[in-house]
């Protein structure tokens, strides 16, 4: 049995640990209403933004003049995976649950005979991706000092995405990130945003819509869109993640927290029942002693 | 008095005006237009300059720079969809300053590159020549 003193500084330092992670879930939880708000407000820009190319892609559809970002380079034997982590850990499974995802991607495409390369977003992402796929790395994008996401960072990775999209060093590029669907549910996501995709099975019930006046050209408007869109992509993307990040690390302190208390619940009883049979023995010494005389 | 159209006008960042007016006179690629309610169905790519809006009401912010992006005019509404968007009253010429240096910048790449085709440096060109028509414009 540990002494009394041991668990005397086992409760005060679970203690202390416990009043850290209570902190850190209040900072996550506030942090979590601005990502939310972030992402919030960068809804009706996505949306408009789909929308709109969603239609154009079907105004030019198939045709030879097509862009390549829309019509892709007529392979695929190059995968871009470009990965948005966190910078920080103890958030849970947040990470990790990203990194699973990508891996499973990366050794089924590896199965399919095809070339990966690997794009990480994020410290933590990078981390653990090095461990296997060290090889495959072909660059990293280092967030740590951002405070505010803003649309310039996802327009820098959008246009690194983009120089080596054009130099022709990949044909399908898919961002990797976790879509926030509530505190306690973030669920890994994988998009294909080169060459660009649309839900076509959505849209296709709704009408058409107008027909459009392009100017000055569909195509010109199309070449101007596309590497908006990809930006558009992967700015919601980021915005998603720091929600899930925000939420997926509140959830996870909450638990530390709970738990460090049932711990110090666990061992104050512990620390009673030592203290008492200390108690119990003393007597039991003294009474035996004057029973002896 | 003209009929009213619903203007929305949303950055990548926020949602900067959504508001019911006459007419939207937008800096075009091709040159300035001004679309009013059920004009006809057009989406056309923005460069920089300012974006005017009539017949929003008193008190509403009447005139916003924007450094790029598209709009779509779809009759009874006009959406335009800006890379970058400010009021022209919290313009400065700071803030010029910093977009043209950018834009010279990424001209100047455009011209290192030599590979590249020549349309890259143009519109770097004229995305440069634009901001700083635009910049004397405003500030005068």
């Amino acid at each position: 049995m540990p002494n009394l003193k041991d668990l005397k500084n086992r409760i005060a330092s679970v203690k202390s640990t416990r009043k850290i992670t209570k902190a850190m879930q209040m900072v996550a939880a506030a942090k979590l209403r601005r990502a939310q708000d972030a992402a919030e407000m960068a809804r009706p820009y996505a949306e408009k933004m789909e929308a709109v190319m969603s239609g154009l892609a079907r105004a030019v559809g198939d045709s030879e003049g097509a862009p390549r970002l829309l019509a892709g380079t007529g392979k695929s034997d190059v995968h871009l995976l470009v990965v948005m982590t966190a910078e920080r850990g103890l958030c849970g499974g947040f990470n990790s649950s990203i990194v699973k995802l990508a891996r499973t991607r990366i050794s089924e495409l590896l199965r399919d005979g095809k070339t990966v390369k690997i794009l990480t977003v994020g410290k933590k992402g990078r981390e653990q991706l090095k461990r296997d796929h060290a090889d495959k790395f072909v660059g990293h994008v280092d967030l740590s000092e951002v405070k505010r996401l803003g649309y310039a960072d996802a327009a820098g990775i959008a246009s690194d995405v983009l120089g080596r999209f054009d130099a022709g060093e990949f044909d399908v590029a898919t961002i990797f990130f976790n879509r926030f669907q509530s505190v306690i549910s973030q669920i890994p996501t994988a998009t294909q945003v080169i060459p660009a995709q649309f839900d076509t099975a959505e849209d296709a019930g709704e009408d058409t819509g107008p027909l459009y006046d392009y100017e000055p050209s569909e195509e010109a408007v199309l070449e101007d869109l596309l590497p908006r869109g990809v930006a558009t992509q992967i700015f919601t993307a980021l915005l998603e993640n720091a929600a899930s990040e925000q939420g997926a690390r509140m959830s996870a302190m909450d638990n530390a927290t709970r738990n460090a208390g049932d711990m110090i619940e666990r061992l104050t009883i512990e620390y009673n029942r030592s203290r008492q049979a200390v108690i119990t023995n003393e007597l039991i010494e003294i009474i035996s002693g004057a029973e002896a005389l | 008095m003209a009929a009213k159209m619903q203007f929305d006008l949303v950055s990548p960042e926020r949602r900067l005006a959504s508001l019911e007016v006459e007419a939207v006179q937008i800096p075009g690629t091709d040159g300035d237009m001004t679309a009013m309610a059920d004009h006809a169905p057009m989406i056309t790519t923005l460069r920089p300059g300012v974006l005017r809006v009539d017949g929003a009401g008193s008190g509403a912010e009447t005139a916003y720079f924007v450094t790029g992006g598209f709009a779509d005019v779809a009759g009874p509404s006009v959406t335009v969809l800006a890379e970058r968007a400010l009021p022209v009253s919290e313009v400065t010429a700071e803030i010029m300053d910093g977009f043209i240096a950018e834009a010279r910048a990424a001209h100047d790449k455009a011209r290192a590159a030599s590979d590249a085709p020549d349309t890259a440096a143009d519109a770097a060109a004229k995305l440069l020549a634009d901001m700083e028509a635009a910049k004397g414009h405003m500030l005068g």
